[in-house]
């Protein structure tokens, strides 16, 4: 036998409480104090469309007086449980056409939206090769143009001025100018690479919509931006003794 | 080819209706007999290609990549706005394409150096000079190594502009923030090797700096160079990090990286 899904054995559950009938498994908080439903109940099954189903031999004038029946009295539920059905019942009161009036959008319980795929090949590969032969023929040119620095032999009697490492640690030498080395070579990048990486359990914003998020594009902007400037000025802003120049002034003191 | 022969038989008199055949044909026919031998079968798995042709079917189309170790990496079908240049700007498949090309220089590069402080610079120097190709290798390594970095970078903005590292792809962003560092130390380490005044002063500065480490930083600055001062023993131990520990440690990551992408569904979005 198939698995019933729960939310439907749920409703059901509820709808039994609602209608007096017994609950399988015994009644649950919410069912064994459900307060009788009224006429005016939008999820309550109208008192003539089940007095309908329940008596389909009858004539359709006999309707009206029956929705009346079930309006007047304080129970709706109960009345039609009791109300005598034999045509087309179920097992403990349920007949099939009960289920004809739920409403659809509470049965369809749509889990997986099917998503619009395409082949990997061609549609993808063809995208990545292009791209590495792109990638192949711009470092094949450049290579063969720009030659990559070898300055004298390394000596330590002789310190370059101004000194400076790779580029990508100019904004950690940027930021020496200003802290303790051990605040800016060692805590800053520390907490930087911390932070980057307890940035997806940090940010509880589930949407990825950048309506949604402008806090967290700002925030990350500005670290960006921040480091971008820091590098920026190390590479082309520093000059002898580390001192700010400018690289249309003094020329520029920057090796890749 | 039936076409052809009949064409030869009439035209040039070749087809003489003993057996004689077109080199054409000949050619397809040892084709064939290639194609059902046994190595040939051996090699190329059923449904390959190369056994039956490519002809454009669906069936085809994943046949290409299931057949291939290179190409399943990736899933047969991805999502349509996967493939859109414009979400991914390529920044990490380029990011793997230049380590590859790093690996490729690198080793080429390996052969014609020595890491110690009386051979390195040397080395390099003759390598520009007298190896054939060897200049335009070693710019290519320096050249991809920087846009390496750069192309990583960019990489780690676009998944955070796109909100990618959110759930369920959290742990993957944090190996990928392990990844931007193991590339920055393997270029790191790779800057002191030429042995130039400009290596030798950049790691002095980059090195000074990890020696103000808290509590046990006269360790780490002694551990990293080796000895007291860079010298020798330093060469040695980067080149060592730069062309055997970190990429192997770096290659394991990358493994996890790409295989964590297919397991958290393909890339994120569309947003």
């Amino acid at each position: 036998m198939t698995e019933v899904p729960e939310h439907l054995l749920r409703r059901s559950k509820e709808r039994r409480a609602a209608l007096g009938l017994p609950v399988p498994g015994g009644p649950d908080a919410g069912g064994a104090e459900a307060t009788p439903a009224t006429a005016g109940d939008p999820d309550k099954i109208p008192a003539h469309l089940l007095a309908r189903s329940q008596s389909p031999g009858t004539a359709a004038g006999s309707a009206p007086a029956a929705a009346a029946g079930g309006a007047a009295t304080t129970g709706g539920g109960t009345a039609v449980a009791t109300a005598p059905a034999p045509v087309a019942k179920g097992p403990e009161g349920h007949t099939q056409r009960l289920l004809t009036v739920v409403k659809a959008g509470s049965i369809q319980d749509v889990r997986a939206t099917p998503t619009d795929k395409v082949h990997v090949w061609p549609h993808l590969l063809i995208g990545e090769f292009v791209a590495c032969m792109a990638m192949s023929a711009f470092l094949l040119i450049f290579s063969a143009l720009v030659n990559a620095p070898l300055l004298a032999s390394a000596n330590y009697n002789f310190t370059p001025n101004p000194s400076k490492a790779p580029w990508y640690f100019l904004g950690l030498q940027e930021l020496l100018t200003m802290f303790h080395p051990m605040i800016a070579g060692v805590t800053i990048p520390g907490i930087g690479i911390f932070a980057l990486m307890l940035a997806p359990f940090s940010d509880k914003n589930p949407s990825s919509k950048p309506e949604d998020r402008k806090f967290a594009i700002a925030l990350m902007t500005m670290f960006l931006m921040f480091w971008g400037v820091l590098v920026i000025i190390g590479c082309f802003f520093r000059g002898p003794g580390f001192n700010f120049t400018f690289p249309w002034k003094d020329g520029v003191f920057f090796d890749l | 080819m039936a076409k052809r022969l009949t064409r030869n038989g009439n035209g040039n008199g070749n087809g003489d209706g003993n057996g004689h055949r077109s080199p054409a044909e000949r050619l397809s026919e040892v084709g064939e007999k290639v194609r059902s031998s046994q190595a040939w079968t051996s090699i190329f798995r059923p449904g390959s290609i190369f056994r039956k042709g490519y002809t454009d079917s669906p069936r085809n189309r994943s046949y290409v990549i299931m057949n291939s170790l290179l190409y399943h990496l990736h899933p047969v079908k991805v999502k349509r706005h996967a493939v859109k240049v414009s979400y991914t700007l390529c920044l990490g498949g380029l990011s793997f394409f230049l380590f590859i090309i790093l690996t490729l220089t690198g080793i080429f590069l390996m052969f014609f150096y020595r890491p110690t402080a009386a051979q390195a610079w040397n080395d390099i120097r003759t390598l520009e000079t007298s190896v054939t190709f060897g200049l335009l290798v070693r710019n290519m390594h320096r050249w991809a190594a920087h846009l390496m970095v750069i192309s990583v970078f960019l990489h780690m903005s676009r998944v955070f502009y796109h909100g990618a590292y959110k759930p369920p792809r959290e742990f993957n962003w944090v190996i990928g923030v392990v990844l931007l560092t193991l590339t920055l130390l393997l270029s790191f380490t790779g800057y002191l090797l030429p042995w130039d005044q400009l290596s030798l002063w950049a790691v002095t500065v980059g090195t000074n700096m990890m020696g103000y480490t808290p509590v046990f930083g006269s360790q780490v600055k002694f551990v990293l160079l080796g000895g007291a001062e860079i010298g020798t023993d330093t060469l040695l131990r980067w080149y060592v990090l730069h062309v055997l520990l970190l990429p192997f440690v770096i290659v394991i990551f990358m493994a996890i990286h790409f295989w964590r992408v297919r397991k958290d569904g393909g890339l994120s979005g569309p947003l």
